[in-house]
């Protein structure tokens, strides 16, 4: 510096830069601050020697520490696992029918049931359950096979229609049309018939001929006024919820060729408490039966019923 | 190398990189000023340390601390006033208030708050008290730095440093007593078991009172804070600033009895250094207002106290304005203190900072002490039931912001025919109301399931209403929210 120049006020010297007129001045650095510079240096340095950081051809240099971000994951993933489970075994423990009841473990299993839904459930039955064509929506208050807690968990567990499976919900509803029990006019009445049950169609002709083969055809399953069965998965009739499509096309279709909806059975891929959870959510999307109660006469086939059904 | 090396190296022409603090040593001062320094002291000290002691009565259903941060809970308690989270605005509000209110004492007084009310000030002056009470006033404190490390300095400096360490735990035991309740918390930190994190706050609190209080001192406030650059930029020329009148004071005289022997040729000031002496981050007033100053004013009752001695007005080193410094000088009259405090810009100042004082005042008194909010699920929007209605469900959050439970009914307005049940409810006994009980302080968040006639509006509006009925009082809050029905779609 040629021309060292000193600031009046304060004595020190300029550094030579300067911005609009605003000089840099060469103040000395306080020596803490140095003292802090070398200590974050030494830090630093030893930062790595402690944590893994320097990488080889290989692999890295592990740290002495023997610190590594998987093992605290698998740590923290146990920590939670542990805290979780007297909910776990809360819920694994108490009756079916009864967990609904138990605000905070309903709770629980309808939370940890909506998370498990997303890795098993949606591809067939969609993200919000709501299914589509095939695959039933879950919302609403139509069951084919039961909506009690005890049913939902049965079908969880077992499956609709597995093969090799003798403990999963089977039925099967005859092809009229493609076995050549009905023919495409008879086909064509039933189903005027059937359409009237929930007023899509007018009575006519056609449905009063179709009436008289239902009830030679249909009735054993779907029953009299077509209320369906839950006990064989024979779908309701009446209401306007169709799983496959209740336009004549649709329908027509379901009774020559017929349907034969599969669903995986669960029980032996996810475990029992999973299963029980998945149960309490679907269940808890606001179509869920409650357990049907035991009146005097008719109530032994029902006790009987579950206490069959393994939990 | 050591570090003293670095600081100067040896036969180097320029100017040293790095600079050694210097110690500062400030002479115990009696004035005024002093006696301001000791009452907002004892104020600002008494209020951090007993505050979170004070007990509020809250009923059975909250804390009974006056002051409490719940950041567990998520509630902040402060006598009659609960904040919850989504009321933190209030908390914006303050930190407004609190900006205003220092661009309010900057404009008129200046650096005030570094040289009374700063945490760093009042605990650099409780530690200095501690210094002067074990090793002696300035110059005993001089000579004890210089002396060799004798048994009679290892005892000095360790009762000088335990004391600070005292305070210093003290300081940061007061801090974590605010985030819970404090008797039980003071028991459990004793037994060992306090939550980690407290033990934690207290070693960091401790650690930076023990070094910025002891050690650090003016160094914090030249180079770490950013204040007093903020607030320089906050004062004009109608500021109130510590100044040496130099148009009094110079020429020096080196001695009174120079200024006694030579009639008119000499200013007041006789070059005592007692200015020097008694600042407590070692500046000169006499060089100016400089960052350095943090307007204490401890060099006025210093100076003043010569002054009287050797018979000359007080004054010498003051309070005064930039502006009326030039007056002053040139002889001319100087404006009121009660003019150069209320002035156009401190009055602006004042009615903002009032006003927004006012209208949070206002707000929290007239706040709703329950909230409804519904959210349509949208995934499916709309349901068919086999009865031929339409449901639709949303998640619905009651917040009850009192301190006791509440027996409230949720019911529907508009939406014909419609019905509705809780998710936890039963579809068989849907109502167009239902009764609901919030837990005191809390948030309920419940799934509702509405269901209406199949046929109508594609969208229909209609009303939420929750009404919180028990108590003396009948609360109201409503949600607009949208019923869907099928060609609802996109």
């Amino acid at each position: 510096m040629a021309d060292k120049r000193v600031d009046e006020p304060t004595g020190t010297d300029f550094v030579g830069h300067e911005w609009d007129g605003i000089e840099e001045l060469d103040t000395p650095l306080p020596r803490w601050w140095l003292i802090i510079f070398y200590a974050c240096i030494i830090w630093a340095a030893a930062y790595t020697v402690a944590y893994p950081a320097w990488p080889l051809i290989n692999s890295a240099t592990q740290g002495v520490l023997g610190y590594s971000s998987r093992a605290e994951l698998a740590e923290d993933m146990a920590a939670v696992e542990a805290e979780r489970a007297p909910l776990r075994a809360a819920i694994a423990e108490i009756s079916i029918e009864d967990l609904p009841a138990d605000e905070q473990l309903m709770q629980t299993a309808v939370q940890g049931g909506r998370s498990a839904f997303i890795v098993h459930c949606v591809q067939c039955h969609g993200s919000g359950a709501a299914g589509s064509a095939g695959y039933p929506n879950l919302n609403d208050d139509d069951w084919l096979w039961g909506g009690d807690m005890a049913a939902i968990e049965y079908t969880l567990i077992h499956g609709i229609r597995n093969p090799n499976h003798d403990e999963t919900r089977i039925s099967q509803m005859p092809a009229f049309g493609a076995d050549g029990i009905l023919n495409d006019r008879q086909i064509a009445d039933v189903v005027s018939y059937v359409r009237t049950f929930n007023g899509a169609e007018e009575a006519s002709a056609a449905s009063a001929r179709g009436a008289e083969l239902y009830t030679a055809n249909c009735a054993v399953c779907h029953g009299e006024n077509g209320g369906g069965d839950q006990t064989q998965g024979a779908p309701n009739l009446r209401d306007t919820i169709w799983l496959y499509g209740g336009d004549r096309a649709a329908i027509t279709n379901t009774v020559t060729n017929s349907r034969f909806g599969v669903m995986p059975r669960w029980g032996h891929r996810l475990d029992p408490v999973t299963i029980r959870m998945l149960a309490a959510y679907v269940w808890s999307l606001g179509g869920g039966e409650t357990a049907p109660t035991v009146p005097d006469d008719e109530g032994e086939d029902v006790a009987e019923a579950q206490s069959n059904e393994p939990g | 190398m050591n570090l003293a090396d670095l600081a100067a190296p040896e036969g180097s022409p320029k100017p040293d990189l790095y600079e050694k603090r210097k110690g500062v040593y400030p002479k115990a001062v009696n004035g005024n000023f002093r006696r301001l320094k000791w009452t907002i002291m004892l104020l600002t000290l008494g209020v951090y340390y007993i505050t979170p002691w004070i007990r509020w009565d809250r009923g059975p259903y909250a804390p009974n601390q006056a002051v409490l941060v719940d950041l567990a809970g998520r509630r902040f308690y402060m006598f009659g006033i609960e904040i919850w989270p989504h009321e933190f605005y209030y908390v914006a509000g303050l930190l407004i208030m609190a900006g205003i209110g220092l661009f309010l004492v900057t404009s008129s007084v200046g650096r005030a708050w570094c040289g009374y009310a700063c945490p760093q000030t009042v605990w650099t002056d409780l530690f200095q008290h501690v210094e002067r009470w074990v090793d002696g006033d300035r110059n005993a404190q001089i000579r004890l730095e210089k002396a060799p490390w004798t048994s009679k300095k290892v005892v000095k400096r360790v009762t000088k440093w335990g004391i600070w360490l005292l305070i210093a735990v003290a300081t940061g035991g007061a801090w974590i007593f605010y985030f819970a309740d404090a008797p039980t918390l003071f028991l459990s930190l004793f037994t060992g078991d306090a939550p980690f994190v407290a033990y934690a706050t207290i070693g960091v609190l401790t650690f930076t009172t023990f070094t910025l209080g002891g050690f650090m001192r003016e160094q914090v406030c030249i180079y770490m804070c950013p204040w007093p650059r903020i607030q320089t930029a906050m004062m004009d020329e109608k500021s109130l600033t510590v100044t040496y009148k130099d148009w009094r004071g110079e020429p020096r005289s080196h001695g009174v009895k120079r200024s006694r022997e030579n009639p008119g040729v000499f200013g007041d000031c006789i070059d005592c250094d007692q200015c020097v002496a008694v600042c407590p981050t070692g500046i000169d007033i006499r060089e100016g207002p400089q960052i350095g100053c943090i307007t204490c004013a401890l060099c006025i009752d210093a100076c003043d106290k010569v002054m009287g001695q050797i018979g000359r007005p007080r004054g010498l080193i003051d309070y005064a304005t930039l502006e009326s410094s030039e007056l002053e000088a040139g002889g001319a009259s100087v404006p009121s203190l009660k003019r150069t405090i209320f002035r156009p810009r401190t009055l602006i100042y004042f009615t903002l900072w009032a006003g927004i004082g006012l209208a949070m005042l206002f707000a929290v008194g007239t706040r709703d002490r329950l909230t409804i909010n519904a959210i349509q699920e949208r995934n499916p929007t709309f349901v068919q039931l086999t009865g031929g209605q339409v449901r639709n469900s949303f998640d619905v959050k009651i917040r009850n912001m009192e301190n006791r439970p509440r027996t409230m009914t949720l019911e529907l307005e508009g939406l014909e025919g419609g019905v509705m049940w809780a998710g936890s409810g039963n579809r068989d006994q849907a109502l167009r109301a239902f009764d609901i009980t919030v837990p005191a302080d809390q948030l309920l968040n419940t799934r509702v399931f509405v269901a209406a006639p199949h046929d109508g509006e594609a969208r229909e509006d209609f009303t939420f209403i929750v009404t919180a009925t028990g108590g003396e009082e009948e609360e109201t809050a409503f949600e607009s929210a949208r019923f869907s029905r099928p060609g609802a779609e996109q």
